[in-house]
């Protein structure tokens, strides 16, 4: 048993688990947040991605104690003051969830992309940088306008703030 | 059309909570005292059981306890059943073998459940599993559907002799045979159409909760369709008697047909509660959902096509073997047979048709409806034999197509579908102007320039749906009647919930039915709710698979909300002392026509609950229920076209486009059904390019047991689609709605097959990998060097 | 997954001071390889060392032509390091094409070298680019480094700790994925440097990584993809499976030799 701590959507969390506990089954069980989910065994459907320490990664993948110490955020810690993250908006807009279970990882996993690329995303970029996220319901079409419409709206509002 | 009514673009009322973490899924589930189970799975294809030893399991850390089998017996739960009687052409009745939902005597495929470990953690109660010894005496087993009715094949259920469950046929054998024997041309055929695993990507669950004080189960699980579940839960596996089940289906992530299926776990998982007397969990992961969730598809066909000296189809004639797996899964009699072969005239005039289907166990994982289920059975193989004859009578696709459409309805075909109402010339134009059919040579001439082949391709589908009439598909042998259910319920302040038997899993059905309301009662979206997927709240429903909730589950509600308009008319004629007859709803009110007299819906819906003033011998309350049963299916069809463009150096094809024009008759939420058909698009494109479930044919184990083997479809395997639609009104439901759910899986696996051998010249099967494409172009070769 | 005790170690010798200490322990590096293996129960280390921790296992450092990748450092710093890309591309091509976005921000060079699956990237790189393996104890050359499938010079407890190499002339890798993996279906590196030209091939050889040297000898002779011609592939000595015949990996060997080659330019 470990005493695992770490920040999750800002707040400081503490729980026990075993060493072999994965990161996910850590926030699902004992954090209580079940927005993150398991749809694979094998790290490939990305629907458990968070973000630690400002990056994408895949929860299922990671043990609990690994991410010890680091700053983790999930699909619960993205909108602000029930306000939608634009990501969250635009796939409300565009119809990029049907069944929502691969949604939470898409989601973070746009997120994620768009703050990478720095405005520079067009689709075939957004096709390959979705190759970690499996979608069974939409066929992918509408995720990619909402991560391209995304996009548009996260980096006209960095340069309108800019100007 | 409201901003918010039918046919409105309104973004989905349910996203927020899926956006923000809040679904519910049945893994989310957490109730008092819970604990987790594992199932011990039979390693081997075929095999006896001599004797299973738990001892060493329960002393591991953190067990409950670990059930088998034979308890399960003893306890009186039943087996699991097929729904669906279908009775062979001698007249004998389907030769069904049991099916223990924990395996006693004998296993017949890798991952037939045998025991179940509960303990305190799924790692613990995995751990246990692993020392439950199992002794096996290892059986032969047969995988595939041909080999298993050899003489000699290994006999997987003692019911069924050769492991032939049933030999059925359709349609006028003698007249089929006669236009062949006459035709100018004869088209033949071999078709395969490959094994698909359907991966929604929530995993199945079941937490089963056995309540003792009240001698009640709760079961939570991934269900199209609770009431289903709990009534064939009561009614045939002996779990508990309906009013002691609540069947739950919270937010489920995905169905496909998959989860339609009562499956051994949740029936195991309920049992195991009362047994040890906590709530049970269990959770699928990925390769036990490979391993036990059902497959789909799996077909063998030799296919006849006649046709006379002007091209026009005299007759066809089809022999198909399906493989069933190693049980008989609730719907699967139904989908190589109803829903398959009445389907083989597709959009043409056929003036005979004869089919004969024989079913067959193998020791491979049950299968059963995957999305179309059946239809694109019957749309691969007619729109890959059109094609071939096409080429080989030397005229263009759609010349062929066109010659032979249906164009006057209704149309009876010779295989009992009657077809109400379509226009297969107008998506077939659409499609062709969309995809620039013409400027085809020019682009196929270009990448040839660049070494690349390019191929062209189309597919012309019809399918059925909005099944279905209960009396009909009674006399055909189904168990259950299809019609669905709607209860509309007035609150006193005027808003309102909608209870469905339908089931939404990623169908927007909050949003679309709500649309529905709002367009009829002119209130706005959000004071309309949909409540679904409990037993305890809403009445007995039929569930959602074959788009049904829009024909079906949709018509129950406006038949219940007919119900609801005349009594409010009439309280609101009653309070404004205007004749009934004069009351029009209008922008959530009632108004007297042609006066200035207007009340609001919620002062009404106020007074039929204070009751203070009702017409005479009015009951008090506004709460309306309605059965809707259909008068026929649905028949939604469309013309499909994919250009493709393959690299000869490694096989790999690319989709330039893919352009589908459907007609769906009357649609709810254009940006809804939009979705349902890339879904199903994408679900098409990875049976013909990339999915195939395998077995090794000799040991029996599945092969592609995970996303690492088998290729689902990913982001940059696919194209965005060009979509339109040429709406005909459905004429045999209230909406006008045909359905959308199907079409995209249904449509597109041939389209791309045609235009891929279009393409190198020769024929291939499902999947249409880049090392098939490949090998296919390597044995071309020579013979296009010769020639 | 089995139960295991997890260590996290700060430096290198602590990290192998821990590792020694358990007959079972094993290496954690980014995990993307052995979490997932672990999961499925196909691996039961009793102990793990986590390496993340270890900050002198990071970073890129280029220095003329001389190159060092810290194994700590992810698949992701490899794609995006503007040194690195000003002296070899290839690499940062390679690094950007494996797995995921979500892989590449935890995997590392050094976890995958050590593993060295048949079909990962880098073992192709490391190969064709004649780098040095370099370990907490000492230095190993490439061609001595690779010895089969998911097998390496690395003795019991050894710790990768960086790999070196000269920057090539030139340098190119093309990959077809297996398409339900993403896995290298076949890989191919070539480079032109100070030890000649060098091609290697991943996902393909029935006992992992390897040389292939008659492409070698014809890019020698003529650096232009019309070596394809001339040189035939022997399938005898390459893998088989549902995805992929010998016959058609040796293709596969042939084309993405040709492309890594107009890769490099």
């Amino acid at each position: 048993m470990a005493k695992v701590t770490l920040t999750v959507n800002g707040r400081t969390m503490s729980g026990e688990c075993d060493d072999r506990t994965l990161l996910v089954h850590f926030i699902r069980d004992k954090l209580g947040l079940t927005g993150t989910h398991v749809g694979c065994d094998t790290t490939q459907c990305g629907a458990c991605v968070v973000h630690m320490d400002g990056k994408s990664v895949k929860s299922c993948s990671i043990l609990a104690v690994q991410a010890a110490g680091s700053s983790v955020t999930t699909i619960e810690g993205i909108a602000s003051q029930g306000e939608l993250h634009p990501v969250q908006a635009a796939f409300n807009q565009h119809h990029g969830l049907q069944c929502g279970f691969c949604t939470p990882g898409m989601v973070m996993t746009a997120v994620d992309m768009i703050n990478r690329h720095g405005g520079q995303l067009d689709e075939v970029t957004v096709r390959h940088e979705l190759e970690g996220n499996i979608c069974r319901c939409t066929g992918y079409h509408n995720i990619v306008k909402a991560v391209l419409s995304a996009n548009e709206e996260m980096h006209g509002a960095s340069r309108q703030a800019a100007e | 059309m409201g901003m918010e009514g039918i046919g409105a673009r309104v973004a989905r009322k349910e996203d927020k909570r899926f956006l923000t973490g809040k679904g519910r899924y049945t893994d989310d589930m957490v109730v008092p005292g819970m604990k987790y189970a594992y199932f011990v799975r039979s390693p081997h294809a075929h095999a006896k059981i001599t004797g299973i030893n738990v001892s060493a399991a329960k002393a591991m850390p953190g067990v409950i306890d670990v059930l088998d089998g034979k308890q399960l017996q003893a306890d009186g739960i039943g087996n699991l059943i097929c729904g669906w009687m279908i009775h062979s052409k001698d007249g004998s009745p389907m030769k069904m073998g049991a099916w223990r939902p924990l395996a006693v005597d004998t296993v017949r495929y890798v991952g037939d459940a045998v025991a179940i470990v509960v303990a305190n953690s799924v790692a613990e109660a995995r751990d246990a599993a692993e020392v439950v010894t199992v002794d096996y005496e290892e059986l032969p087993a047969v995988i595939t559907s041909v080999a298993a009715l050899e003489a000699g094949a290994p006999q997987i259920h003692p019911e069924a002799p050769g492991n032939l469950i049933f030999d059925w046929q359709i349609g006028d054998g003698a007249a089929t045979d006669k236009a062949i024997a006459e035709a100018a041309h004869v088209t033949e055929i071999e078709i395969l159409n490959n094994r698909l695993s359907p991966n929604p990507m929530e995993p199945r669950a079941a937490l089963g909760v056995y309540d003792e004080a009240e001698d009640h189960y709760t079961c939570y699980t991934t269900s199209q369709n609770p009431h289903v579940a709990r009534l064939v839960m009561s009614a045939f596996y002996n779990v508990a008697p309906e009013n002691k089940l609540r069947v739950i289906a919270p937010d489920v992530g995905g169905g496909f047909g998959s989860k339609i299926y009562i499956y051994p776990e949740e029936i195991v998982c309920l049992w195991a509660s009362k047994k040890t007397g906590v709530p049970v969990k269990w959770t699928s992961d990925r390769t036990e959902a490979f391993l036990t969730d059902a497959h789909g598809r799996d077909h063998v066909s030799k296919v006849k096509m006649a046709f006379d000296k002007d091209h026009r189809i005299i007759g066809l004639k089809v022999d198909t073997i399906a493989n069933l797996g190693a049980y008989m899964s609730l719907f699967s009699s139904a989908v190589p047979t109803y829903l398959y072969a009445t389907l083989l005239s597709g959009q043409y005039a056929i003036p005979a048709i004869h089919a004969n289907v024989r079913t067959v166990y193998t020791n491979t994982v049950p299968v059963d409806a995957y999305r179309g289920a059946g239809r694109p059975e019957a749309t691969y193989l007619l729109e890959r034999t059109m094609e071939v004859a096409a080429r080989e009578l030397g005229v263009s696709p759609a010349e062929l197509r066109r010659k032979n459409f249906i164009r006057s309805f209704p149309y009876q075909t010779p295989v009992i579908m009657n077809y109400d109402a379509g226009d297969y010339e107008a998506s077939l134009s659409a499609a062709m102007s969309a995809a620039d059919w013409d400027g085809f040579a020019a682009r196929r001439a270009e990448a040839e320039g660049r070494g690349k082949k390019r191929g062209i391709g189309m597919s012309c589908y019809i399918e059925a749906c909005g099944i279905a009439p209960s009396q009909a598909v009674g006399s055909l042998g189904a168990g259950v009647g299809l019609w669905e259910s709607a209860e509309v319920r007035v609150n006193a302040v005027g808003t309102i919930e909608v209870l469905t038997g339908s089931h939404s899993h990623g169908q927007g059905h909050e949003t679309t039915f709500a649309q529905l309301v709002a367009d009829r009662l002119g209130v706005p979206l959000a004071s309309v709710n949909i409540v679904h997927g409990d037993t305890d709240k809403v009445q007995m429903g039929m569930g959602t698979y074959g788009s049904r909730s829009g024909a079906v589950g949709m018509s129950a509600i406006v038949k219940a909300l007919d119900k609801v308009e005349m009594k409010a008319k009439k309280i609101a004629a009653h309070l404004m002392e205007a004749d009934e007859s004069d009351i029009v709803i209008e922008n959530g009110a009632l108004k007297v026509a042609g006066t200035d007299k207007t009340l609001p819906w919620f002062q009404m819906a106020l007074a039929a609950y204070t009751a203070h003033n009702l017409p005479a011998g009015m009951e008090p309350g506004l709460k309306e229920t309605a059965f809707y049963d259909p008068s026929n299916f649905t028949f939604p069809a469309g013309c499909y076209i994919a250009e493709v463009e393959i690299d000869p150096d490694t096989g790999k094809t690319e989709i330039i486009q893919f352009v589908a024009a459907d007609d769906f008759g009357n649609i709810i939420n254009p940006m809804i059904v939009e979705g349902q058909v890339h879904g199903g698009l994408a679900q098409g494109i990875g049976q013909a390019l990339l999915e195939e479930v395998r077995y090794d044919e000799t040991s029996g184990q599945l092969l592609t047991a995970s996303y690492m083997d088998y290729a689902m479809p990913r982001a940059d395997d696919l194209p965005s689609f060009k979509l339109s639609h040429q709406n005909t009104p459905c004429p045999s439901n209230p909406l006008g709605i045909k359905g959308c759910g199907e079409a995209g899986a249904i449509g597109s696996p041939p389209a791309l097959i045609n235009a891929i051998t279009d393409a190198i010249g020769v024929e291939i099967t499902m999947p249409a990998t880049p090392l098939k494409v490949w090998q296919a172009l390597q044995a071309a070769q020579p013979r296009m060097a010769a020639e | 997954m089995y139960d295991t005790n997890y260590h996290r170690a700060s430096s290198v010798e602590e990290a192998v001071k821990l590792r020694s200490s358990q007959d079972e322990a094993r290496y954690l590096s980014g995990g993307m390889t052995l979490i997932a293996t672990m999961k499925q129960r196909l691996a039961a280390p009793s102990d793990l060392v986590d390496l993340r921790h270890v900050a002198s296992m990071k970073g890129i450092s280029v220095e003329g032509r001389k190159v060092r990748i810290g194994a700590g450092t992810t698949h992701a710093e490899v794609a995006s390091s503007s040194a690195l890309k000003s002296v070899c591309p290839a690499i940062c091509h390679l690094a950007g094409m494996i797995g995921d976005p979500h892989v590449r921000h935890m995997g590392t060079i050094g976890g995958s070298v050590a593993n060295n699956d048949p079909a990962a990237d880098y073992p192709s790189a490391v190969l064709a680019l004649n780098a040095t393996v370099v370990t907490d104890r000492r230095e190993i050359v490439a061609d001595d480094y690779f010895q089969g499938m998911f097998d390496t010079a690395l003795e019991e407890g050894e710790l990768i700790t960086a790999i070196t190499f000269e920057a090539p002339e030139k340098a190119g890798y093309a990959k077809f994925p297996n398409p339900a993996s993403r896995y290298a279906l076949t890989g191919v590196f070539v480079a032109k440097g100070a030890s000649g030209v060098r091609v290697a091939v991943t996902g393909a050889g029935s006992n992992g990584v390897f040389r292939a040297t008659d492409i070698e000898i014809a890019l020698s002779a003529s650096w232009s993809s019309d070596f394809v011609a001339s040189v035939a592939v022997d399938a005898g000595q390459l893998m088989e499976d549902m995805h992929a015949t010998p016959e058609y990996r040796a293709n596969l060997v042939k084309v993405m030799a040709k492309r890594a080659v107009a890769m490099a330019g």
